[in-house]
């Protein structure tokens, strides 16, 4: 049976990974850090790695990770995602090292594991599990091709990059040119990704390492809009019981009220959604498909929504660069984007579930 | 012995003493009641054993392997759910031992007299007046929106016995006789064209003293017991997936391929999320529950359900085209049960319109959410310190 809980440990995990946030990520760094040349916190995630080996959550001892499930690591995305963290987690942790794990045991996996390199899998973040893939050339035994918004890339030491010989390929950054583009979400930076006779080395086959990889990104991408929203709720309610309008708290007002306990009401069923995504992903279970798809359908329009009525709520302060809530929203919508839109999600659901299209 | 073979032990001990196949269903029900096993959580002698709630479903789960006679819940959601727990929290012995049993067997029916029509949301305010009379107390007023108070044998109510103190102080709690010749039951039709509940008129009542529940003044108090298990009975449950409103609406896009739209479908589909997402969030509540931690999901459940009842509804009353301008059946009726599947969608949409102001309205759950789980404050309030007989009617 699904556990939709948390347990002992998991809290554990939450209390180290926020302690750890909260000294090391504040908002007011997260937003200088968006202006500066340096986009990811590079210190930040050599603690969260290093310090703590969270990157090798997902694979197996021996093969140096820490043997822990889907279900530890959305624990740490929801912390990530209330923090904002500019950190590769998601794509190099998860996505990445999902990609890998498909292919069979590597040694790329183990480096993963242990942060010594940060991977990213070179497909568009709005990639969908079920869209088609985009790849590049394979001409006389190295790549070629460009593709774009690719995740993370500026950081990466290592690609994976699908090929049209339905290979996956591993490919050293230094022999592909990055070049940052301008993104939505400061926070998790985007860049284009050119191959021009870049050798390779073949892990496996691509569609179905592909598959797997963004199936489980999109699966956990739901704790850490968990994350965002729960956030921004609890932000927003602090702040309406503090901000004092016609000589009272504006949280007061029932017109508020309601929105805010609509609000609660839809995190809390997004934490449901979330965590039954993460137990099925981490029990493999038979109804991995439609509990991504649910959590992911559900996810998207929640964070964006908690972000929206947060800098609403806010008024005019939220309004500000100097005040976090910017961050959140922007992250919250290119979420919404990434690793495949609500109807993406929901055509997939079709089809899970026999509710098919006219 | 743990708890649950202790359990299991006497399911069956019971089983062999009184076979289903050749028991009288009311004898089963009694006996079940005397051996402990109706409600497991229940003190001893009072249906139960003192044991963990959580293992009811232990003793259920045999029970029904072995084809044993059940108490037709839905059919006494009122007794069980609101009048039982408050009896067994508030009532004196001898209270306990007289109603608890009847009460969960089905052999008397119990329904509420709480609100009225100056008094919904603003339960408190309620004007139906009590009286000390020696040993009885005579009630005089008019209560609406009454289920099964045309089946009812007994009644909680509340009524005032104090107008010169604020609202929420002068309230007292009684547990009414329905037979009593001062009761009156009219049917209150509903918009579905049946009469599943009433208005209830109350001349010279006589109440004697000793169906009071809980002290003289202190209703309100005993009423909260009476609707925080209202509340709390939705979230207990397992819905298997489609288990609700949504059901009937996928099983007609299913087989009926003629009526789909893209716009339908989009709708649909968005509305089956919603309907999973509820269902995995009262299975989160349940498991909470299970180890004793019940979160705040709680107050949100009944919310979710009203919205999602009504929107699917509406939505497949849209989705049945020519025949969504039908109605199975106007005919003036007073059900025993509401059964959602057993009618067709214009019946579902028009009865889920009710569940957003049944057992307290949306925009009060939302109150309640907001200042008790998220804290927020209350809005000002004109009315608290003022005797009940002065304040604007």
């Amino acid at each position: 049976m699904t556990d939709l809980l948390y347990s002992e440990e998991e809290e554990a995990l939450r209390a180290a990974v926020r302690d750890l946030l909260t000294d090391r990520c504040d908002a007011a760094g997260v937003i200088a850090r968006a202006e500066s040349d340096t986009l990811h916190d590079v210190s930040l995630w050599k603690a969260l790695t290093d310090g703590m080996g969270l990157a090798g959550l997902l694979v197996p001892e021996e093969l140096g990770g820490q043997g822990a499930t889907h279900r530890e690591a959305a624990v740490v995305l929801e912390e990530l995602g209330r923090a904002v963290a500019p950190v590769p987690y998601l794509t190099s942790a998860v996505v990445a090292t999902e990609a890998l794990l498909a292919c069979g045991t590597d040694d790329l996996l183990s480096r993963l594991a242990t942060a010594t390199a940060i991977g990213t899998l070179a497909v568009g973040l709005h990639a969908a599990p079920s869209a088609p893939l985009k790849t590049v050339r394979l001409e006389g035994g190295t790549l070629h091709g460009k593709l774009t918004g690719i995740a993370d890339a500026t950081v990466a030491d290592v690609l994976l990059v699908p090929a049209d010989d339905d290979g996956l390929y591993a490919v050293d950054a230094s022999a592909v040119t990055v070049t940052p583009q301008v993104p939505l979400d400061l926070t998790r930076p985007l860049a284009t990704v050119t191959l021009d006779g870049a050798p390779g080395r073949r892990l496996g086959e691509a569609a179905p390492a592909v598959r797997r990889a963004l199936s489980a990104g999109a699966g956990l991408l739901a704790s850490e809009q968990l994350g965002i929203s729960d956030r921004m709720l609890t932000d927003t309610v602090r702040y309406l019981k503090e901000r004092k309008q016609f000589n009272r708290p504006v949280g007061g007002f029932q017109a508020l009220k309601h929105r805010l306990a609509q609000l609660w009401l839809e995190v809390a069923g997004l934490r449901a959604a979330a965590r039954n995504a993460a137990d099925a992903l981490a029990t493999g279970s038979e109804d991995i498909g439609v509990a991504v798809a649910v959590a992911q359908a559900f996810a998207a329009p929640v964070a964006v929504r908690a972000a929206e009525e947060a800098l609403q709520l806010h008024g005019g302060i939220g309004m500000t660069w100097e005040h976090p809530v910017h961050l959140y929203l922007k992250r919250a919508k290119a979420d919404s984007i990434a690793y495949g839109t609500v109807g993406a999600h929901r055509a997939a659901l079709a089809e899970l579930v026999d509710l098919r299209s006219p | 012995m743990t708890d649950t073979a202790r359990l299991l032990a006497r399911t069956r001990e019971l089983l062999t003493a009184n076979p289903p196949v050749d028991t009288d269903r009311l004898d089963f029900l009694r006996a079940r009641f005397d051996a402990g096993l109706a409600w497991v959580h229940y003190p001893e002698g009072l249906g139960g054993l003192c044991a963990p709630r959580s293992l009811q479903t232990v003793v259920d789960a045999e029970l029904e392997a072995a084809g044993a006679p059940g108490n037709d819940p839905r059919r006494i959601g009122i007794g069980l759910g609101m009048a039982a727990p408050t009896i067994l929290r508030f009532g004196t012995e001898e209270q306990k031992r007289r109603y608890l049993k009847p009460l969960w067997t089905g052999e008397e029916v119990w329904c509420q007299l709480f609100s009225e029509s100056g008094a919904g949301s603003d339960l408190a305010a309620l004007g139906t007046r009590a009286v000390r009379e020696g040993k009885d107390w005579v009630v005089n007023g008019q209560k609406v929106w009454t289920s099964s108070a045309h089946l009812a044998r007994w009644a909680i109510l509340i009524a005032r016995t104090d107008p010169d103190v604020p609202k929420h102080q002068g309230i007292t709690y009684f547990i009414c006789d329905m037979t009593d010749p001062g009761v009156e039951v009219r049917p209150l039709r509903q918009i579905t064209g049946e009469a599943e509940f009433n208005e209830v008129f109350l001349t010279d009542v006589r109440i004697p003293d000793s169906r009071r529940l809980g002290e003289v003044g202190d209703g309100w108090r005993v009423a909260q017991t009476t609707l925080m298990n209202e509340r709390v009975s939705i979230g207990g449950m397992r819905i298997p997936r489609e288990g609700g409103m949504i059901g009937p609406i996928a099983k007609t896009w299913r087989e009926r391929p003629e009526l789909r739209t893209h716009e339908v479908h989009q709708r649909l589909l968005e509305l089956w999320v919603e309907a999973e997402v509820v269902r995995l969030t009262g299975e989160r509540l349940r498991q909470q529950l299970v180890l004793g931690q019940p979160g705040p999901e709680g107050s949100g459940m009944k919310l979710a359900f009203a919205r999602l009842n009504q929107e699917i509804s509406g939505l497949e009353v849209e989705l049945l085209g020519e025949e969504g301008l039908l109605y199975d059946d106007w005919t003036m009726r007073r059900p025993e049960l509401v059964d959602f599947t057993g009618r067709e969608a214009g019946y579902r949409y028009l009865r889920a319109k009710g569940n957003s102001i049944e057992g307290g309205t949306s925009e009060v759950l939302l109150n309640i959410v907001a200042e008790r789980v998220l804290g927020l404050p209350a809005e000002p309030r004109t009315d608290k310190d003022v005797p009940w007989k002065d304040l604007a009617r």
